[in-house]
């Protein structure tokens, strides 16, 4: 059982057994257009919430990704580095970035749900 | 004006459809405070015949390398340039195109720069190449600040025999920009020993082969030691024309390869335009600056070139570039390409043989001259004499009344050291010829007797 | 759409001419377009196409460090060469085969006697380390140039040796950083307009400042109230500099200029100007009369050295005073009659050496060429027929494309953004694809970045009012196509060129940044 959280600066974070999974959500793939590299995280290093942790580019554009979380990075998608298509094709499910702990389950109250991260895009697009 | 192709008419045209009375108007109109043309006091333009003979007499005052016998080097080196190589970058199509940015239309740029790439990259000794830095010097510059990020560490220490110049522009940037420099020892004619300078903190060895001196260094020891510290070995050659004679830096370990490419296909100019080499391993490409080429595709499958990986870039990623260069020296990476084309490894080996055979022979004449010692046990072109007792720099200024242009005196680079006044660097290329070895080996006999 | 000879440059869409442009050859060429493979594909590395003398024999001194294994070089003869190099630059456009509006980046006309007096073996074949006693001619040359340049822009001194524009720009904010930690007072924060080129707030974090933006007014131009608001929000006492284009990259002059040196200097602060737009103003406006302490000039842009396909440029940096004693070395020196090359910093407070030798000088030739050919009325009427053309072009399409920033004047170029394609499907990049089609390189597209889709036209002085009434023509003609639903056509484009659009995407993807054998 996992449940979804959104950022507004269009991450998402997924929850199960107290790890997040945190990647970019459909609507922010849509926005970059074709994502040709990905850069990630070690592993085990900290992040406090709002550092950038991760770096995705198009041909031509590149965005930070930032921690939605404070945690330490627990996995990361090895398999975007070869293919960071996937990143368009399955943003939410196997495009996922990387994974952290949660210290602080707090600082979930501050993300959106699904519902309001909707509105969010259709406000600010 | 024989530069401007509008007429009176032609203004007046232009001028009514735009609405306004007059250009000075449209400057009101912008709000643009412009000043009276007399108030400028300078003066107004010349013919092209007027402009040539003005020119002319400038150049004219100046002894050119070709006009006499000329031993100068030191990171920029005198080489004969076939005649086609000007003859082709002067094409208009690559004289007068800019960075080409619609690919389209820029497939002859962008095709040699890639060819440029992958000669740089054999050369070098690396995996892949970058289309070019300003020169040899700025590159030593950008590798050091690629270094620092790639190992996140802040030091750099500096060969004490890398060109002074390129150890004043890496100084010059870490001083500016927060990082820390340590100064390894001048060790003429030697080989310093740098493990001692390198330690946790240290992010690369910078190492100069042939260094500044013409030694020629073997860089696999100091590759390992810098390696095993996490540091990464950036490798530095000013006369790349060595490399078709000995190893390239990047069989020895290297990590960054810089490279001053002058020799190749371009002039002295007064010390520029020069162009940058950059190579290094393909891990490190997210991190590498300038521009870069790469191969693709266009819409009907057919092979094709563009600039890529463009977000390392400043027009993109503008404070978070990796460099801040815009324009690099394209024209000048066009005529490298075209000289080593016309060498390839036959040419460019036999080259370096002859570079190297007859600085070998030259030094052996002077070497026997009293008062004379030769410095260097392994050299490529370039080697160091030390005048017993005596300036260098009032040697060469002596040598240089006769019309011989000796080499580059120990004070010139370290104006504060008086422990190289002594010493003077020759260089030797297939363009000195046998009397110009007779007078400088009479010259400098002279010299020190007198 | 006629050509000068009146003939149509494109038989209509369907008629049997039409498969016989786009038909396919037996060799792959296509009459003078000819298709050319890779050197390494054609060369062997038994090729050579010098005649070297053979070595003497003598016993190496290489120390044991002889190459033991192939560079992988390959050769070709001379004429395989020339027709290698030939062919590729006939897949280039350039200055000299047609109009090339490329905004921001002065593709003016490259005088050919520039070329000629650069390659005079006393300037194209001096070493910059022989003894300065055997170069006066180089030194006054340099010292000719510098005082020109001085004079144009109402500067107190000049670092000549910045290797292009970029290169200038980290020249004058390390003089800036230097002069702020001479007087004991550091800071840390440097103002760049949103408008600015990338290398603005590149060059100020290479230095390890923090970039902080200043937003465009609705006019396109910086105003003082937004730098007061910018510099407020910092505290005051910690902006450096603000790093400001005049004429900007909107094309228009920054009317508050002044008013921003004041505040900026009231503040102990510095003034960058980046001096990339300065073709539109040489000859009539001063740079130092507006209160800039620093700006680039670069020589390949106002003082027409080639642009040689992405290089080399020359960025000599033009200083205030304030900032003067530290400029970087070398630097010239007049005593009296005597005039040196001062090449070390000690017992001078300049900030340092920014690349070995002394600079650019074959830009300096060639630069200082292009000076004396137009005097300083020459360079007037040159400013004066760049803004000129630019303004006519805005005259003539301001009712087909939307000018983002209202009716002030243009200074050398001018801006449209894609909002009144919009709908078409047609995009800025699709209407570039289609110029390239009709002939002419397209303007810079989607800079600056403060207006959606954004197209910068800089014609220069060098174009004549056919070749830009043709252009405009043909703009006018494919906004219509646009308009009429011929979208297709513009996504297809270019389909008249060597290659068509390139896949950029999988170029990034899959980095191939080289020839290997095994490919």
């Amino acid at each position: 059982m996992s449940t979804t959280y959104y950022s507004r600066s269009h991450e998402y974070v997924k929850v199960a057994d107290g790890i997040a999974t945190i990647g970019i959500t459909t609507y922010a793939q849509s926005q970059l257009g074709d994502i040709v590299f990905v850069e990630l995280p070690e592993t085990r290093r900290g992040f406090k919430r709002g550092d950038e942790a991760a770096v995705v580019e198009s041909v031509k554009a590149a965005s930070e990704v930032y921690a939605p979380l404070t945690g330490e990075t627990t996995e990361a998608n090895e398999s975007l580095i070869d293919n960071p298509a996937l990143a368009n094709e399955d943003p939410e499910g196997d495009g996922w970035f990387f994974k952290m702990s949660l210290d602080n389950e707090g600082e979930l109250k501050d993300l959106m749900d699904a519902e309001t991260y909707q509105t969010f895009v259709k406000e600010t697009s | 004006m024989r530069y401007l192709p509008h007429t009176k008419q032609s203004r007046e045209a232009m001028l009514e459809a735009i609405g306004v009375s007059s250009i000075d108007q449209i400057f009101k109109d912008a709000g643009a405070p412009q000043i009276a043309l007399d108030d400028f006091a300078l003066p107004k333009h010349l013919s092209e015949m007027e402009v040539e003979r003005h020119m002319a007499a400038l150049a004219a005052q100046n002894r050119a390398a070709g006009a006499g016998p000329f031993f100068v080097g030191c990171g920029a080196y005198k080489h004969h340039v076939p005649a086609s190589v000007d003859h082709l970058i002067q094409r208009s199509e690559f004289l007068t195109s800019y960075t080409p940015y619609q690919p389209e239309i820029s497939q002859g740029t962008l095709q040699y720069l890639f060819e440029f790439q992958t000669q740089v990259a054999a050369l070098l000794g690396g995996e892949i190449a970058n289309a070019s830095l300003y020169d040899g010097s700025t590159g030593c510059g950008e590798a050091v600040l690629m270094a620092h990020r790639l190992t996140r560490r802040k030091k750099a220490v500096l060969a004490g025999n890398l060109h002074p110049q390129y150890g004043a522009v890496v100084k010059t940037l870490s001083d500016m920009s927060g990082f820390e420099v340590v100064d390894g020892t001048v060790t003429p004619g030697g080989v310093e020993d740098l493990s001692t300078l390198i330690d946790d903190e240290t992010s690369c060895v910078v190492v100069q082969t042939p260094d500044i001196f013409g030694t020629l260094h073997d860089l696999t020891k100091i590759a390992e030691t810098a390696q095993a510290k996490g540091a990464l070995l950036i490798a530095v050659v000013t006369e790349v024309v060595s490399l078709g004679a000995v190893k390239s830096p990047g069989s020895m370990g290297a990590d960054i390869i810089v490279a001053e490419g002058q020799s190749i296909g371009n002039g002295l100019n007064f010390g520029g335009p020069y162009l940058g080499l950059l190579a290094t391993r393909h891990k490190f490409v997210r991190q590498m600056p300038g521009r870069v080429c790469g191969e693709t595709v266009d819409a009907d499958g057919e092979r094709g070139y563009v600039l890529t990986l463009s977000t390392r870039e400043q027009h993109i990623r503008r404070e978070k570039a990796t460099s801040n260069i815009c324009t690099n020296s394209g024209l000048c990476c066009l005529a490298f390409t075209i000289h080593m084309t016309l060498l390839g490894e036959k040419g460019l080996t036999k080259l370096s043989r002859l570079n190297h055979a007859k600085a070998v022979q030259l030094s052996q004449q002077l070497a026997e001259i009293e008062g004379v010692t030769l410095l260097n046990d392994q050299f490529f072109n370039e080697f160091t004499l030390k005048l017993e007792g005596r300036d260098a720099a009032e040697v060469t200024a002596q040598l240089a009344a006769k019309d011989i242009l000796a080499g580059v005196p120990g004070g010139r680079l370290w104006p504060e050291r008086d422990d190289v006044k002594d010493l003077l660097i020759v260089a030797v290329t297939e363009t000195v010829t046998d009397a110009d070895f007779d007078a400088l080996v009479a010259g400098l006999k002279e010299a020190l007797n007198a | 759409m006629l050509n000068r000879q009146g003939r149509k440059t494109r038989p209509e869409a369907g008629s049997e001419d039409n498969n016989n442009m786009t038909g396919e050859t037996h060799s792959g060429h296509k009459g003078l377009q000819m298709d050319e493979p890779l050197l390494f594909e054609i060369g062997s590395p038994a090729k050579t196409g010098v005649d070297l003398p053979d070595a003497p024999t003598v016993d190496d001194k290489l120390g044991g460090l002889a190459r033991d294994e192939e560079i992988g070089l390959y050769g070709l003869s001379e004429p395989e060469a020339v027709r290698h190099f030939v062919r590729l630059s006939q897949k280039n456009y350039a200055i000299d085969s047609g109009f090339y509006p490329l905004g921001s980046c002065t593709m003016k006309h490259n005088p050919r006697l520039n070329e000629k007096m650069a390659r005079l073996a006393g300037f194209g074949d001096i070493h910059p380390l022989q003894p300065l006693s055997s170069v006066p001619g180089a030194l006054k040359l340099m010292e000719e140039l510098s005082d020109w340049l001085l004079k144009l822009t109402g500067m107190a001194s000049i670092a000549l040796s910045p290797k292009a524009g970029a290169h200038g720009e980290l020249c004058g904010m390390m003089a800036i950083k230097a002069a702020l930690d001479a007087a004991g007072s550091p800071r840390d924060v440097v103002l760049v307009p949103e408008s600015a080129h990338g290398t603005n707030p590149a060059t100020a974090a290479l230095l390890g400042f923090k970039v902080r933006s200043v937003p465009a007014d609705k006019d396109g131009t910086v105003r003082v109230d937004a730098v007061r608001a910018a510099m407020k929000a910092e505290g005051g006492g910690d902006v450096a500099a603000i790093m400001l284009t005049n004429p900007n990259t909107c094309g228009l002059f920054e009317r508050e200029i002044k008013e921003i040196a004041d505040l900026i200097h009231g503040s102990g602060g510095y003034f960058y100007c980046d001096g990339a737009n300065f073709n539109a103003i040489v000859g009539r406006v001063r740079p130092g009369d507006l209160g800039i302490d620093a700006m680039h000039l670069n020589l390949h842009k106002t003082f027409s050295t080639p642009h040689g396909g992405g290089g080399p440029g020359s960025g000599p940096v033009v200083l205030s005073d304030r900032l003067a004693a530290f400029a970087p070395v070398p630097f010239l020196r007049r005593d009296g009659d005597t005039l040196t090359l001062v090449e070390e910093t000690d017992g001078t407070q300049s900030f340092g050496r920014l690349t070995a030798f002394h600079g650019q000088m074959g830009m300096y030739v060639r630069a200082l060429t292009y000076i004396l050919s137009h005097g300083i009325d020459g360079l007037n009427a040159a400013s004066g027929d760049a803004v000129l053309n630019a303004n006519y072009i805005r005259a003539k399409l301001k009712d087909v494309l939307n000018q983002p920033f209202g009716d002030q004047a243009s200074m050398h170029e001018v801006l449209f953004d894609e909002s009144s394609l919009s709908g078409t499907g047609v995009t800025t990049l699709d209407l570039a694809k289609a110029l390239i089609d009709e002939g002419f390189h397209p303007m810079t597209i989607y800079f600056p970045l403060v207006v959606k889709g954004a197209m910068l036209i800089e014609p220069t002085e060098s174009e004549s009012i056919e070749t830009i009434d043709q252009f405009i023509d043909v703009m006018r003609s494919l906004i219509s196509e646009a308009h009429e639903g011929q979208e297709d056509k513009f996504h297809a484009a270019p389909i008249h060129t060597p290659r068509r659009r390139l896949d950029e995407t999988g170029a990034a993807r899959k980095p191939i940044l080289r020839w290997n054998a095994e490919n």
